[in-house]
């Protein structure tokens, strides 16, 4: 078996004690909820933390308060299987009910929670490797390396951004409140990250994500997310689409296109967005669509399926997700596609 | 016997073992502690080809809690390798490493944390040579010879064979093809990584838990390679967590794992990470296929010219015998008058391939099924009408001087064709139902394929002349029988099956029979669990001992009722005369006369195959005593726009010979199936410059519970005379069909072909912009090696010979 290194594993009981905790210890410590992505990464030595303080034990970052009408508030260490069973989540986003449950697998969904999904590693499979294979094929910049091995001559990293939620939540305009021992903040989900697949997060690392806002349910609004993976579980997101659009009538009024798994951070694509907006949806609306979405999307050799293969699906997803958001699709519109 | 007359046989009975299994009290090899036990760790090479310069272990001894550290200094300089021809492996490597994750040195320690840190202390001095990646690098680079033995530079094995004149049956074929066939290697991904426990006692003895395939094979590897006599060396199989082919060589770490423990006088206890059983490997190779047939206009096969290419990856292993397995089994199938085969294996630096299910079968059986649909389509033939008119005759001789007993494989083919609705259903999908069914990307195909099995190999893997399987019954006087056999239960089983034999014979409760497993002090040899062969010779072996224990039974039972023994039965846990049941006396009570009058009651079983190799060099890889037949169906959907495959449906008829329980056929058939779907359209074993690209269970593609889709079993009985109570295999031959099956599907939902496995989406949609383009709407291989078989060694044609004496075998009496 892999092992995981030597830690001191501290177990706050409020927020307030753990960002002391945090602050305290510094580049030595690291946050922890499910541990559902830290620990598989401590195993492999891509994190090498001293002290982990974790979040389980907190009460007050547990749980789905609020409601419809005023807005959604999820605790950030509540569990995956949580937000995709809960009832208004289901009723009003359902993109996000869908997309926490496409994460991973059940066992998984009920130890991961969704500040430790939006806040997930990016990916690369030169990196998602044991020590002993990286050091065989040679380092990389993200860990103990200073190259790229899939773009070399980068400066750069582009490990690829893997959470399910956070273009859901993007596209829904979900915001995020940080808290830390200086303070707390509240910022929109956009400005949690930054294109680089090592520094992936903009927020400072001794802020711990408190709760994701919803914005309150408007009437009109209709989301959906396709995920593109090869088998039915366990496996990350290698393309995910969310869509979110305002209806009135057969027009869409207002549109969100987010575009997970093809970039460090989820991708906006406000063009393809914007080329929606007070517009009656047709076939060849979504065909052009599509194609100012999946245009900019880059995808390299560093996941799951072949690069060009996920650009020629992201645009199919994109026309797909359009279509079932704006009620083109066939009623039986699947929220996942395993290919 | 009639089927009715069978009180335990062809019932749906749990296995033995099963509740153990489920609530957790099965006892894997990594879940043994014994007192004061040690923990080992191997160093594996990063380089793909390099020769070691020195080793420096300095740092690692000094490490506090590191008990041991040894390299290949610290072990005789004694090669090993599961077939006698190819002894090239080292336990650990001395001069050089041929792959990444070769092992190089290995630690003791406290705990595993230890030896991993351990591990990392260790200085190996390497001076890189050039890595041969594939078999094209491999044959281009003939100065750089990954070993010195073989048939050519890198060549490990070439053979020609040849069976008739192929040239005059294609000269009178009214059609010829010569397609080019790709199989992707695979790993066999069994739950349970490797792991054992070696203790070298202090009374000098060896004692090694393993999860292993083959306790015999490595008993006798311990013996040669740490030079201590096989008789002071004890092997126990633990229960195997799923094996499939990936353990059933002896390896490094078992070696390790007993040095390690006889220098530090400790227990110690190895488990392998996934990453590290990925280099221990022995799965699917890697096979590049040529196939020439000749077709009659109604479909019969005139001859068949195939010619082979394996990967090999870095040691022998199975390896030759896997190379002829990819040209012996396909005309157990089919009449085919004709036959010639050319095969080659070849070295490179990548993980060693070896036996996975279907060893060497499943890639020709592809290459076969796939062109026989061609071939079908360019006549004007349904796929299915066309096998059931070419399926070979019973009780015959093949060309290849193969003997075929029984073969349900016609019957098996109507038993799919109509469960599955073939017929209607082949017409229906293709005209397509209407402009919303057009309009829909997703488009739905059915596909068919057939596929033949060993019932185990013929021959050993080093030649002898005794039993291939020994069974020991003893019968203890609360009634019970306790079974000593070699055999490892390695999920398939056989556990089961023994017990079910032999309370058949005795008349007691499969409860009633205490299993005692591959435990080579305790238990007659028996070869192994490979090439579906436990069931036939095992099975044999048992109830040939049950009998011999019912017989002493019968004798002293007789003598006590005073009737005469043949008018005497067993069953419902009593012996007596059917007519005067009354008087029949308790099994246990029989045990105390028959004890009273012969001693302890303890028989042996002994079974050896018929001796029915072919006469020429070669002739040892391919004969069995019966081989199993599958017909398979399979319904897909897929998405033109993302070329994502979807299962629908699974029918799959087998011909099991008879279902020794029904529940345990069906159960090898499903996961047969599960395990071709993989293959199909996922799994490969790839390699990304000298590394295996992804070793690790989220990474490395295999399906789950949710890409399987309904699978429909039917069973179909041909009480073939050389299997216990008539059984032929289930373990291998049913995931043979599924593979062609689902490229046969795919071609009929959409018109293209994908002639290389696994068919992955990018795949199909190549293939579907090439038909857009208006040209050949095929992805499969383009190039094939440069390479000189050997001049065939050319044998007359034995087609259609009667079939050797059937039943007739080394001590069956
Ligand atoms: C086999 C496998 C498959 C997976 N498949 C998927 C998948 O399909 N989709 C997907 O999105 N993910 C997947 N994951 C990743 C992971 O399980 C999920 O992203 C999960 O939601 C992570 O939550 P967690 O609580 O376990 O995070 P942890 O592992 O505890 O933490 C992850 C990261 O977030 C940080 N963090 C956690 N909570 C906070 C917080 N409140 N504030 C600030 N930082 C925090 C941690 O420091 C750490 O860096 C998979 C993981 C595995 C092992
Ligand atoms: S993208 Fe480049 S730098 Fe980043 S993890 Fe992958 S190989 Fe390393």
């Amino acid at each position: 078996m892999i092992r995981l290194p030597a830690f001191t594993y501290l177990a706050p009981s409020t927020i307030d004690a753990a960002a002391r905790l945090v602050a305290e210890h510094g580049r030595e410590a690291m946050l922890v909820a499910g541990g559902t992505d830290l620990y598989p990464n401590m195993k492999r030595r891509q994190f090498e933390p001293k002290v982990l303080v974790g979040l389980r034990g907190i009460r007050e970052l547990r749980g789905i308060r609020g409601s419809a009408a005023g807005g959604v508030t999820i605790g950030a260490a509540t569990t995956l299987s949580a937000v995709a069973a809960h009832r208004d989540i289901v009723r009003d986003f359902p993109a996000l009910a869908t997309a926490a449950g496409l994460v991973s697998s059940p066992q998984l969904r009920n130890m991961g929670t969704i500040g430790g999904n939006v806040c997930v590693d990016t990916r690369c499979n030169y990196y998602n490797q044991s020590y002993e294979w990286r050091k065989a094929i040679g380092f990389c910049m993200k860990k103990d390396g200073d190259i790229c091995l899939v773009a070399p001559g980068s400066s750069r990293c582009w490990a690829v951004s893997s959470s399910d939620t956070a273009p859901v939540l993007w596209a829904l305009g979900a915001k995020l409140r940080l808290v830390s021992a200086e303070g707390e903040r509240t910022i929109p989900m956009a400005a949690l990250y930054q294109d680089d697949g090592i520094e992936y997060l903009a927020k400072r690392p001794d802020e711990i994500v408190a709760d994701v806002q919803l914005p309150a349910a408007v009437e009109g609004w209709r989301s959906a997310y396709l995920k593109l993976r090869r088998r039915g579980s366990f496996d990350f997101p290698v393309l995910g689409v969310a869509v979110a659009a305002r209806m009135e009538g057969d027009v869409v009024r207002d549109a969100r296109i987010v575009l997970g798994a093809v970039a460090s951070q989820p991708r906006p694509s406000e063009k393809a967005a914007a080329a929606l907006v007070g517009q009656r949806v047709t076939p060849d609306l979504i065909a052009h669509v599509a194609d100012l979405a999946a245009g900019p999307a880059k995808p390299l050799d560093n996941t799951d399926f072949s690069h060009p293969y996920r650009k020629k699906v992201t645009r199919v997803f994109v026309a797909r997700a359009v279509a079932a958001v704006c009620g083109l699709g066939d009623s039986g519109a699947t929220s996942e596609e395993v290919a | 016997m009639t089927k009715n007359a069978f009180a335990v046989i062809g019932r749906p009975l749990p296995k033995v073992d099963a509740w153990a299994k489920v609530v957790g009290e099965t006892k894997y090899a990594d879940d043994l502690f014994l007192p004061r036990m040690a923990y080992a760790k191997l160093l594996r090479s990063a380089h793909a080809h390099a020769r070691i310069r020195s080793i420096d272990t300095s740092r690692a001894r000094a490490l506090p809690g590191v008990l041991a550290v040894v390299t290949a200094a610290d072990l005789p300089r004694v090669k090993f390798g599961i077939l006698p021809v190819s002894q090239d492996e080292e336990a650990l490597c001395a001069e050089k490493v041929r792959m990444v994750g070769d092992p190089v040195a290995a630690v003791a320690a406290v705990d595993e944390e230890t030896a991993e840190q351990a591990c990392r202390l260790i200085e190996v001095d390497y001076e890189p040579l050039v890595a041969l990646m594939s078999i094209f690098d491999s044959l281009a680079h003939p100065e750089t010879r990954i070993h010195e033995y073989g048939d050519g530079p890198n060549v490990h094995k070439n053979v020609a064979l040849q069976f008739g004149d192929v040239d005059a049956a294609f000269d009178a074929a009214h059609l010829v093809r010569e397609d080019v066939f790709f199989f992707e290697g695979s790993n066999h991904l069994p739950m349970e990584q490797h792991a054992a426990v070696a203790h070298w006692a202090s009374d000098g003895k060896l004692t090694l838990w393993s999860s292993t395939q083959t306790p015999h094979y490595v008993h006798r590897v311990l013996a040669k390679v740490l030079e201590t006599p096989a008789a002071h060396i004890r092997v126990i199989a633990t229960p195997v967590g799923g094996g499939f082919g990936g353990k059933t060589d002896p390896f490094s770490h078992e070696i390790v794992a007993c040095q390690l423990s006889r220098l530090t006088g400790r227990p110690v206890k190895i488990t392998l990470t996934r990453e590290e059983v990925f280099y221990t490997h022995r799965g699917r190779h890697p096979v590049l296929m040529w196939i020439k047939t000749g077709f009659t206009k109604q479909g019969d096969i005139t001859g068949c010219h195939l010619r082979t290419w394996l990967d090999g990856g870095a040691y022998g292993s199975y390896g030759v015998a896997s190379t002829f397995y990819t040209g012996v089994i396909n005309p157990v199938t089919y009449k085919i008058p004709v036959y010639k085969f050319e095969g080659a294996r070849i070295f490179t630096n990548k993980p060693p391939c070896g036996p996975k299910r279907g060893h060497g079968t499943v890639q020709p059986r592809f290459a076969l099924e796939c062109q026989l649909d061609k071939a079908a389509e360019q006549l004007g033939l349904d796929p299915a009408d066309m096998r059931r008119r070419i399926v070979a005759e019973p009780f015959t001789k093949t060309a290849n001087h193969l003997t075929v007993t029984t073969i349900g494989l016609g019957e098996c083919i109507d038993k799919a064709v109509e469960a599955s609705g073939w017929r209607d259903k082949r017409a229906r999908l293709r005209v397509s139902a209407g402009p919303a069914a057009r309009r829909s990307p997703k488009k739905r195909g059915l596909g068919l394929a057939c596929s033949a099995y060993l019932t185990g190999a013929g021959t050993a893997i080093y030649w002898n002349d005794m039993p291939h399987s020994g069974v020991l019954a003893r019968a203890d006087r609360g009634g019970g029988v306790t079974v000593l056999c070699g055999a490892t239960d390695i999920g398939q089983g056989s556990d089961s099956i023994l017990a079910y034999l032999t309370a058949e014979v005795l008349g007691i409760e499969p409860k009633d029979v205490h299993m005692h497993p591959a435990d080579t002090s305790l238990a007659p040899v028996d070869l192994g669990s490979y090439s579906s062969r436990v069931t036939l010779m095992c099975g044999m072996a048992a109830i040939q001992a049950a009998e011999r224990l019912r017989d002493a039974i019968f004798a002293a039972v007789a003598r006590k009722l005073e009737v005469s023994p043949a008018s005497l039965v067993a069953r419902e846990r009593k012996v007596g005369v059917p007519d005067d049941w009354d008087k029949a006396v308790s099994f246990a009570r029989a045990v105390e006369l028959g004890e009273a009058l012969h001693g302890v009651l303890a028989f042996p079983g002994s079974y050896a195959p018929p001796k029915r190799a072919g006469k020429y060099k070669g002739g040892g890889v391919g004969p069995s005593p019966c081989y199993s037949y599958s017909a398979c169906v399979v319904e897909l959907t897929v998405d033109e726009d993302t070329g994502a495959v979807e299962l629908e449906h699974v029918w799959i008829a087998h011909d099991i010979g008879r279902a020794l329980n029904p529940l345990l056929v069906e159960g090898q058939v499903e996961g047969s199936v599960y395990m071709g779907i993989g293959e199909a359209l996922m799994e490969e074993q790839v390699f990304r410059k000298t590394l295996h690209k992804l070793p690790s269970m989220l990474d490395y593609k295999s399906p789950t519970t949710l890409e399987t889709p309904d699978i429909h079993t039917i069973l179909v009985e041909t009480d073939d005379p050389e299997g216990p109570f008539g059984a032929k295999e289930a373990g291998q031959g049913p995931l043979l069909p599924v593979i062609p099956a689902i490229a046969n599907a795919i071609h009929h939902a959409l018109g293209i072909r994908i002639d290389e496995v696994p068919i992955t989406p990018d795949k199909i949609l190549k293939a579907l912009d090439l038909k857009r383009a208006g040209k050949p709407a095929r992805v499969g291989p383009e190039r094939l090696p440069l390479l000189t078989f050997k001049v065939p060694l050319v044998v007359e044609s034995a087609f259609g010979e009667p079939a050797d004496a059937v039943v007739s075998r080394p001590f069956s009496s």
